[in-house]
């Protein structure tokens, strides 16, 4: 086992590099075609077992291996300075369209290149890499969170250029994924205006561990009984550090915030 | 669902330092604030224990409760859910406890010679 998620070697993870012309999948359950560097054997840091009779006492971090790989993702975005961001949110709150959008709108600006995690299908990779940019499809089949063992493989196929930046589009839910570090720099929260506004207290965990809060589909105001003001009320009780930006990925409205922030983030990586 | 995931990751780390003897007893600690349910790793614990060392052991959860503290007045209080609201007002808090996802200690069988 070399991750923390019960997304283990037999649960049939797959790869996909949408950058190939055919769609290899990689099963990693007999191990065939992904490269794997990681050492399952290494032993694990921070254990001090000590014998007392029959009792063995052990400080040890459950989600501690997950950690180990995710500080070692994190080293390696720094190391070829790239920024790497990643997306959360409940399914259908519109974070590969604003993907999208934002891939085709800062084109000629940032370099952006996308691991998609869904349970199955590639159906969002595919519509990502109509953009023209780099993506590498995870599928985690029954897993419900990403977790940074599959960053460091997806970022194998992936290989994604120096100075430039990695998405990481999360498995639409909104509880587990708070729970695993994929070493990125920043998690960002997206939640549409369709979801209801008590979400970020509903949901606290996944709202407290991100730095930033999209508000998505901004333009289905007029039609919803949302109330803004206390929404962000709500995500600045769980989170008051949280940088919220309120936007529509179908108008446009507040994009150029948006890819402000981005593009100031790019230069500070 | 990530509570069956975390349990296959507890018996991979008891397993592993077990040191080949049968698990008699695991002892875990859970916040109260971890996102964890500790019926639901209950619940999990004998499936993925079998045909392991740790098959048949006994799990002992401590569910450790949530204390923060306030960065405004730096008072110290109880809290059931990772946010809340101070004496003073203040929102801004630090977790002090109620996030910890720990094994604690494991007890093995001592075959004696």
């Amino acid at each position: 086992m070399c991750v923390t998620c019960g997304c283990a070697d037999d649960n049939n993870i797959t790869i996909t590099n949408m950058e190939n012309q055919h769609h290899h999948t990689h099963t990693l359950a007999d191990g065939t075609v992904i490269t794997h560097t990681h050492n399952h054997h290494e032993p694990a840091a921070n254990v001090h077992a000590k014998i007392h009779q029959t009792t063995i006492s052990l400080e040890q971090e459950i989600l501690g291996k997950n950690n180990l790989l995710a500080a070692q993702n994190r080293g390696w975005f720094k190391g070829r300075n790239i920024l790497a961001l990643n997306l959360m949110s409940s399914p259908g709150a519109g974070k590969t369209t604003l993907l999208t959008r934002t891939i085709n709108d800062l084109k000629d600006k940032l370099n952006i290149n996308v691991i998609e995690g869904d349970q199955e299908t590639t159906n969002d990779a595919e519509k990502i890499k109509s953009t023209g940019c780099k993506v590498v499809q995870i599928n985690t089949g029954t897993g419900c969170h990403l977790d940074a063992g599959m960053i460091e493989k997806g970022l194998q196929e992936l290989n994604p250029p120096l100075d430039s930046v990695v998405m990481i589009e999360n498995v639409g839910n909104l509880v587990c994924p708070a729970l695993f570090d994929l070493g990125e720099q920043s998690k960002v929260v997206i939640l549409s205006v369709t979801e209801g506004e008590d979400k970020p207290i509903k949901y606290p965990h996944i709202f407290r561990a991100s730095d930033i809060m999209m508000l998505t589909k901004v333009d289905l105001l007029p039609y919803l009984e949302f109330d803004v003001q206390r929404c962000i009320e709500y995500a600045k009780q769980v989170n008051p550090k949280i940088q919220i930006f309120q936007v529509s990925a179908t108008t446009g409205v507040g994009l150029d915030e948006w890819y402000g922030f981005l593009s100031r983030r790019v230069a500070v990586v | 669902m990530h509570e069956l995931g975390i349990t296959q990751n507890i018996i991979a780390i008891v397993s592993e330092n077990a040191q080949n003897k049968k698990v008699q007893r695991v002892l875990l600690e859970i916040g109260q604030l971890s996102a964890i349910m500790p019926d639901a790793i209950q619940f999990c614990f004998d499936i993925c224990a079998k045909d392991t060392i740790v098959e048949g052991a006994k799990l002992e959860i401590v569910v450790i409760p949530g204390i923060a503290k306030c960065r405004q007045c730096g008072n110290t209080f109880d809290v059931d859910k990772p946010f809340g609201i101070c004496e003073c007002g203040s929102i801004e808090m630090d977790l002090i406890t109620g996030q910890e996802l720990n094994i604690k200690e494991i007890e093995v069988e001592e075959l004696c010679v």
